[in-house]
């Protein structure tokens, strides 16, 4: 039952606030309830993960592997379990930040719908399951987009949805083919059945259309050029989620369905994600070199950050896997921080074009402080948690002597420091230009619920960095996990495997 | 009948992919929609097909063999449901987007991405 609750939770509270619908301040209130009420949740499954190992349940009562499952591994539970960190941050950040408007035009109950999506893909057991999930997410992301309907946000949300159903077609027709091929869709017992598949052809055919779908999701190269062209355009907080949790669902469903089934089956797919992971971090490290907006930097990092979880992943040993689940933790809590400073920056400057802004540095000296914590973070200065994170996938591919991935990593990491500094002198450092109103954006409301979520996430990084190694310890159990499906099997299938 | 659907899907995707090639929005979503009928397509064939059989169990026996599998099928109708919420929404964003920016080519849509200089 307890597996239910992170998806029953947010459908829940998004039926409520739609009750709620002609009082805003109700809606509030259920919103952030229903975040907390979703971290609590998380918490109680991390806790009986801790405790037990994996666990499942069966839908209905049906019997794996008819049913559909839902499963929390460590992976599972530990993405849950950011997300309702996450959510908790958002929501409160947006008792300033959300407009009335948009909160008449129905942002709580998208932003709930969307949560279930993300919490569902994560748990679910199920493949076909999973697909629902992701249409759940994307369906209440693609509102969200486009609410307010100004004409940057029609075009922004116009690349997006292209992109992402022709993800939705790939990953459905993979899905026809597999269940032609096996005969199941119950993840474990995919993984059971599919290295007995006596067809190579097709289960490449399947691993690589799965590979693209979800490539699109997570935005890695080629196939990223939605997110920087969309995420800059929806209000802070939509962009906020967004960017913390949207491409890393992508980035699960790739590790699950690598790791799960197709990791004996086709070596050759490693070498793809090697070289996908090299060129997501070049390209998207250039693309932010080269842009002007604090929010279309920050975007083009994301796809660089994407790129190192694809490395991890594709070297695929204990310490890489346990760095990419590392990266991930990190970079959800860092970017989604970011984009919360960007937006208070913006509050305060009236505008995101870095050629405009300036001075916040001799204004808000404290805002200041709390935008380097994170930024420098990411760029990977010690003892901040970027710094840990490269370093693990520094580390595991030093293991493996794979040179090239590692010198890309370091000359990547070497050009996000750079344009963090860009971010830094522009926006903060360099004084404000003539026509800089002195007075914030009227619009700004209450301050307080904006730095609340800011200064927890801050302190969150540093407290990732210091206890780097308890994190470590716990990625690394996450990774032997996945390293060996059987655990996965025998806590769905139990000893009908 | 396996040849025929698979020629059906492949056309169907051809033309699709021609049409998502156009650079309009609207001829771009008319190209998603036969790709997803496509999709859905492969979903049925993978469930084996047969003529005038149906999937039921004679009286007095388990289970039947040589017929088609009716999960597929059920997935294809979640599939249908799905894609067809999402295609609508996309049509109306389409027009949305249309009726703001008085233009389908995507070319030039550029207010979310401005040319270096801005227009």
């Amino acid at each position: 039952m307890l597996l239910f609750w992170p998806v029953a939770i947010p459908f829940m509270t998004a039926v409520l606030t739609m009750l709620a619908w002609r009082s805003l301040r109700l809606q509030r209130a259920i919103s952030v309830t229903g975040g907390v009420l979703l971290l609590a949740s998380a918490i109680a499954i991390m806790a009986a993960v801790a405790e037990n190992g994996p666990v499942a349940a069966q839908a209905g009562g049906w019997p794996a592997p008819f049913g559909i499952t839902m499963v929390a591994d460590w992976l599972s539970a530990v993405m849950v379990l950011i997300t309702g960190i996450m959510a908790v941050a958002t929501l409160v950040y947006g008792l300033a930040d959300v407009t009335a408007a948009e909160e008449r035009q129905g942002h709580h109950p998208l932003t709930h719908g969307m949560l279930a999506g993300i919490c569902g893909a994560f748990l679910t057991g199920d493949i076909f399951n999973m697909y629902v999930w992701f249409e759940v997410m994307l369906m209440s992301s693609f509102v969200l987009l486009a609410l307010g309907g100004e004409k940057k946000q029609m075009m922004g949300a116009l690349q997006y949805v292209a992109l992402n159903l022709i993800s939705s077609i790939v990953f459905l027709s993979a899905l026809g083919l597999l269940y032609g091929l096996v005969g199941s869709l119950n993840m474990a017992d995919v993984a059971v059945r599919l290295p007995q598949a006596q067809n190579d052809g097709l289960v490449a055919a399947i691993c690589s259309l799965l590979a693209l779908a979800f490539g699109i999701k997570a935005a890695v190269f080629p196939v990223y050029v939605w997110l920087p062209s969309s995420y800059h355009t929806p209000p802070t907080i939509v962009s906020a989620l967004f960017a913390g949790l949207l491409t890393k669902v992508g980035v699960y469903a790739l590790i699950r369905s690598q790791v799960l089934f197709f990791d004996v089956s086709t070596p050759w797919m490693r070498l793809i994600l090697l070289a996908v992971g090299i060129l997501t971090m070049v390209f998207g490290v250039m693309g932010a070199v080269a842009q002007g907006g604090f929010r279309r930097v920050l975007s083009f990092h994301i796809v660089s950050q994407i790129g190192y979880m694809i490395l991890g992943l594709a070297w695929m040993t204990p310490m890489a896997l346990a760095a990419t689940v590392f990266y991930v933790l990190h970079h959800i809590l860092v970017k989604t921080n970011l984009f919360f400073i960007a937006g208070i920056a913006r509050r305060h400057c009236h505008t995101e074009e870095l050629s405009r802004m300036g001075g916040l540095y001799a204004r808000y000296p404290g805002l200041a402080l709390l935008f380097l914590i994170p930024a420098m973070s990411l760029a990977g200065l010690p003892p901040l948690s970027g710094f840990w994170a490269k370093l693990f996938i520094l580390k595991a591919g030093v293991d493996l002597e794979s040179w090239w991935p590692v010198v890309a990593a370091l000359v990547v990491g070497f050009f996000t420091l750079f344009s963090m500094l860009k971010l830094w002198n522009e926006a903060f450092w360099k004084s404000p230009p003539e026509e800089l109103p002195d007075k914030p954006d009227p619009a700004i409301g209450r301050q307080r619920w904006r730095v609340i979520p800011v200064v927890m996430l801050a302190g969150g990084t540093v407290a990732f960095g210091v206890f780097a190694g308890p994190v470590l310890d716990f990625s690394l159990e996450a990774a032997k996990e996945l390293l060996n499906p059987q655990i996965y099997v025998d806590a769905v299938l139990g000893d009908r495997s | 009948m396996e040849i025929l659907l698979a020629l059906l899907i492949g056309i169907l995707t051809a033309a699709g992919a021609y049409l998502i090639m156009s650079g309009r929005t609207l001829p771009y979503l008319f190209g998603l929609i036969m790709i997803s009928n496509a999709a859905n397509l492969v979903i049925f064939t993978a469930g084996r097909l047969t003529f005038g059989r149906p999937p039921l169990v004679p009286p007095g026996e388990d289970s039947v063999s040589g017929v088609a599998n009716a999960l597929p099928q059920a997935l294809i109708l979640t599939a249908i449901v799905i894609g067809f919420g999402l295609l609508v929404f996309a049509l109306a964003l389409a027009f949305r987007s249309y009726y703001v920016l008085r233009t389908i080519e995507m070319d030039d849509m550029r207010a979310a991405e401005p040319v270096e200089g801005g227009k």
